[in-house]
Order: structure tokens, then sequence, then C-alpha cells
């Protein structure tokens, strides 16, 4: 008996394996036409609307399906307005959160605490400050894990009654400044920006984070050396090597904000207006083609299908853009 | 600091030990960090300031858990799980067939989704680094990372429902495949790479073809990798709204109340309910919102934590 379980192939063995491979490789073409398909099957849908319309479509403001009268400036607006407010609140959250968890804060007030009441060396204690920063990063990620549905839900019966009066009063006491220019009477672009921003957080605290415990610890040794306290550490050192990958993390968080539909079909309000006003109704592309498309006729398809690839458009140069930044991030990290 | 200075001091020579104006020697006394210098105050502000916006940042976390909770969890009863949705006016019911048709939307977008991304990944992971095929199919995946959830749903409606005619639980499920599959794709890419080299030598060793490799060492291996993309995956797809408003619709019936269960009908998702339900102007509609929103999140925070459970097994 042979007791060699090493053995060539037998040809039976061989025609699967080309099979196989075969399959694989006809997945992973799939795979990459998928994403062609999708764009030249809403190229091909809103053709008709393309040659009707052309370029007034985006640089006109009505939007009016009896006199068939379209145009899409005051969603492109709208989706660029609250993406870029939101953008900056996130940002602004996002990385403090990101810095927060990458220089192990906590941790370190943790220890100290044990430290003064003589407790650090509990076995259970002692883990402690890794545990809960493990668990706040876990906390983080969890914002993203709710449906964008449920933040709607979230913003119209708790976030709009809670921000209101505030809002009103600001408006009431400063309603000269042109972000406060009109009161907030329900759905707005106030509210919409702030779920908004919530639910784009996790994607930069995560991205920012990676970035930042990239940064390569020779680095910060040698500003902790020359005497820098921590924060001139980070706000000097640390932050500016980690620019690109913050950066790229921005532009995905950006990229996602834009094409966000449901928490905005939700809180945004759709009305065709271009206010700078926080506190305005607005509109976005993607809650456009939310409410638009259940009750669509056909010619109506194509002019949300036309509304759909000007988004489509934007959404892919922005993320493109982030990935690219990424990668040089990356690029950059693995140089030093 | 006078630590440092206490502990150097023993060992200088006495003449420098006064006097530290001398070149070349340090001045310990300079060196000294007081609590009370503007940097330093400055330093533990920003540490105060940037722990604040943390926890901020986790307020709308724990607000939104608590108010389903809250408003959702009075409603929880046995009706909810077996009743239809309640019309305007009426008290009671539940959405049994939302529930339903979200777990046979999820299924549909898994069937497509799965098979296609793991071998999808099967073809990344053996591709050499170089290949033009490997780092298209690479971009494309990322290039859907990012892709609007709602475009998905546009393209099912162009590609599925004008053509079959309805609005359907198939239009429903294609849509969210194409959201699960660059998920799957990376993952699972990253999970068959980590498998560690030796194994995959061995086998190569032994004589496997590249399908055996795959099939005996590379998956079974990497199994717990996958199933973590793979709960993520599904995670999202069941929360998703957009891309099911115009694909699967909604419906206020079972599926397959007609006596057969047809794919081909709008079919119910928890996800549009409350979408609906949100603005309803009538009370028992919105708490019933609220009650399926807390269901929602259940099912998708249950998927997330099995997919976590699958990536710690993968670390040990």
């Amino acid at each position: 008996m042979d007791n060699n379980i090493a053995q060539p192939p037998t040809r039976l063995q061989q025609t699967y394996d080309v099979i196989f491979r075969g399959v694989c490789r006809s997945s992973a073409v799939l795979t990459a036409l998928l994403v062609a398909f999708i764009v030249i099957k809403i190229t091909v849908a809103a053709m008709p609307a393309m040659r009707q319309y052309g370029v007034n479509f985006v640089t006109t403001t009505t939007w009016d399906p009896l006199t068939r009268n379209f145009g899409i400036l005051p969603e492109i607006w709208g989706t660029l307005f609250t993406s870029f407010l939101a953008l900056i609140v996130g940002t602004f959250f996002g990385v403090a959160a990101a810095i927060f968890l990458s220089e192990g804060l906590l941790g370190q007030f943790i220890f100290a605490v044990l430290k003064a009441v003589k407790m650090e060396t509990n076995p259970f204690l002692s883990q402690l400050p890794d545990r809960l920063e493990g668990i706040i990063k876990n906390l983080i990620e969890l914002l993203a894990a709710i449906p964008s549905v449920v933040y709607g839900l979230w913003g119209i019966f708790i976030l709009i009654p809670m921000i209101r009066p505030a809002c009103n009063w600001l408006c009431a006491k400063l309603g000269w400044v042109v972000f406060f220019g009109t009161p907030l009477s329900g759905p707005g672009v106030l509210p919409a920006v702030i779920v908004l921003s919530i639910m784009i957080l996790p994607t930069i605290t995560a991205i920012s984070r990676d970035a930042l415990v990239a940064v390569p610890p020779k680095l910060r040794m040698a500003a902790y050396g020359m005497g820098a306290t921590r924060w001139e550490t980070i706000l000097a050192v640390i932050l500016p090597v980690a620019t690109r990958g913050i950066a790229g993390a921005v532009i995905l968080a950006f990229g996602r904000a834009l094409g966000e539909t449901m928490a905005l079909a939700m809180l945004v309000g759709n009305a065709n207006k271009i206010s700078l006003s926080l506190f305005s109704p607005a509109n976005t592309l993607a809650s456009l083609l939310a409410n638009n498309f259940p009750e669509a006729g056909p010619q109506e398809v194509s002019v949300l299908m036309y509304a759909s690839l000007v988004l489509l458009a934007i959404t892919l140069v922005v993320n493109i853009i982030g990935a690219w930044m990424l990668q040089k991030a990356v690029g950059v990290g693995g140089g030093r | 600091m006078a630590v440092i200075g206490g502990q150097l001091k023993p060992d200088l020579p006495a003449k420098f030990a006064g006097d530290s104006n001398m070149p070349g020697q340090i001045n310990v006394e300079e060196l000294e960090k007081s609590l009370l210098k503007p940097r330093t105050i400055f330093n533990q502000l920003l540490i105060v300031f940037v722990t604040v916006l943390t926890l901020t940042a986790l307020v709308p976390l724990f607000s939104v858990l608590w108010m389903l909770l809250w408003k959702g969890g009075h409603n929880l009863s046995l009706a909810v799980f077996t009743q239809l949705p309640p019309s305007p006016m009426e008290e009671g019911g539940g959405f049994g067939n939302a529930i339903l048709g979200t777990f046979v939307i999820v299924s549909i977008a898994s069937m497509i989704s799965i098979p296609i991304g793991v071998l999808t990944a099967c073809f990344l992971s053996q591709s050499e680094t170089g290949s033009g095929l490997a780092s298209t199919v690479r971009f494309a995946a990322k290039v859907l990372t990012g892709f609007p959830s709602i475009l998905a749903g546009v393209f099912a409606y162009g590609a599925l429902v004008l053509t079959m005619g309805g609005y359907s639980a198939i239009a429903g499920g294609v849509a969210l495949s194409i959201l699960m599959l660059p998920t799957i794709v990376l993952t699972s890419e990253e999970a068959i790479r980590m498998v560690p080299k030796k194994m995959k030598e061995a086998a190569i060793g032994m004589g496997a073809t590249d399908t055996q490799l795959m099939w005996m060492v590379l998956l079974p291996t990497a199994i717990p990798g996958i199933m973590t993309g793979v709960m993520l995956a599904l995670a999202r797809a069941a929360g998703e709204t957009a891309p099911l408003l115009f694909t699967a619709l909604f419906s206020n019936y079972w599926l397959g109340s007609s006596g057969h269960i047809d794919l081909r009908q709008p079919t119910a998702s928890l996800a549009v309910l409350i979408y609906n339900f949100a603005g309803a102007p009538f009370d028992n509609q919105t708490s019933m919102a609220w009650t399926a929103a807390l269901i929602l999140v259940v099912m998708v925070l249950i998927s997330n934590l099995i997919g976590q459970l699958f990536s710690r097994r993968q670390i040990n």
C-alpha cells in the first residue's frame, strides 16, 4: 500500500482546477463589469432627458412635472451645502475622537487614578484602561451600525423638537445673520446636518485613527525629547504627518454624506429652495430621487435617471479622489 | 522634575552642583515643568477639550438607543410579530410581514452576493501583485464601497423593475446585493491573504492544485474572517431603506397571501415600514415605527455582534 499522501493531481482534479479558476476569474470580471454596467444603464436611461433638457437641467431651479419643467440646481446646492456643513461638524468631532483614541488619553488617566489609589497591580483593574478604550472605540463604530432610517425617525421625533426653541430664538434675535434668516418650522437644514454629521463621524474617526497610529513612533519620541508637551507634539508633529490620511478620511466621508438618502429625505424638508439659512427647508439629489421615483411616470423616470447620473458623477469624483489620497498616505507612511 | 534633579546632583562633581550657568551644563531648574506655565495649562485644557468632544459624540448614540427602548419597548408584544400593519385609524396591529419580507429580501441579496463575492476574493487573493485585472477589480470594489445606496436602487429599478413590469422582492434583493458585494469581496480577500504562508506552501509542496489549495486549506482557515465580512454586509443590507423604496416597494399583506410565495410581488420590509410610518400623522402608526426601529436595530446589532465574535476567533 502506498503510504505517501503526496501525489500529482489526477486528470479529473486538473479539470476541476481549470473550471474553478475559470469560475473565480469570471466572478471577478463580473464584479468589475457591474460598475461599468451600472454607469451605462443609468446613462442610457437618462439619454432622452439629456437630449431634451441638456445643460439647462443643472442650471434651472423649477421642478414641475405638470409643465414638464425640470431643473435640479436647488438639489445640487442642497446636497453640497448639507454635506459640507456636516463635514465641518463631523471632522471637528471625528478627529478629536481619533486623537482621544490614538493617544491613549483615557488609559493614562485611569492608570494615574489607579496608581493614586494604589490599585494598579490588581489583575482586574489593571486591564481597565485598555478595556475602556476598546469600549469607546466600539461605541463610536456602533454609531455607523444604526440604520439611517432610524436616525431619521430619531431626528423627526427627538432632535427637531429639541433644537426648535433654540433655533427660533436665534432667528428672532439674530435674524439679520444670513444663516439664521428663517425660523425652523419643522424639517430643515440644521437637523439634517446634525444627523448627517453623526453618521459620517465613525468613518472619519476610524480612518483618521489609523493615520494617527501609523505615524512613526520616533517622531513622537523626538518631539517629547525636545521637551514638547503632549499637545505641542500632537499639533506640531503628529497631525501634520497624518494630514494626508485625515484628508482622505474627510473626503471619503464627504462622498458618504453626498449619497446619504434616508435621514435627509426625512429631515431636510424637501423644498426646492436655495437658501443660506440653516433653518430653512431644502432638498438634496438623493432625497429627490427617493421621493419621486415611487410615483414616477415613464417620462419622469428619464429625468430622474438624469438626476441620478449627476449624483453618480459627483460621488464618483469625490470617492476616487479620497481613495487616491489614502493610497498616497499609505505610501508616505511606508516610506519613512 | 525635582526627582531628576535629586538623582543627577549626587553624581555631579561638587563644583558644578551649585553653578549651573557654566557652559555645557544643564540647568535643571530651567527644565522644570511648572503646572502654571501657559503651555502646560494649554495642554491640560486641550486634553479636557478632546475628552469632552469624544463623549459628546457618543451622546446621540445613547439618545437613540434610549429612545428606541423607551418609545418602542412599551409596544412590544407577540402581536407585533404575527399581525399585519395597522391602517390609519386602527388600533394594535404589527409588522410580521415586514420582518418576513426583510429576511426574504436579504436572503435573496445574500444568495447573489456571497458566492460572487467570495469567488472574486479567491481570484484576487491568488493573483500576482502586478496583475491588471486584479487591480481593476479591486478598484471597482472600492468604488462600490462608496456607492450611494440609492443609486443601487435606481439601477435595480432601471434593470429589473422596468423590464419585469413591476416592483418585486427580487429587484430589492438585487439592489441590496450590489451594496453587500464590495464588503464581502474586500474582507474575504483580506481574510484569505491572512492565512499563514507556510500552510499554503505545504499544500503546494504536497502537489495540491490551486483549487484543492483553496478548498482544503485557504477557505477553511479563512472562514471566520469571511463570515465577519458577510455578517457586516448583512447588517448593512438589513438596515438599508433607500434602495428598497422603489424596488421592493411595500405591501400591507403577507408574502404569498395569494396561496403561493411569489417573489415577483411588492414586498414589505422593516426599513420601508419605518420610513412610511414615521411620516404618518397617526399615533398608532408612529409608535409602530418606533417598535419596528427597535427590532431592526436589535437585528442589525446582533449580526454585527456575531461578525465580531467571528473576527475574534480569527485572531486567536
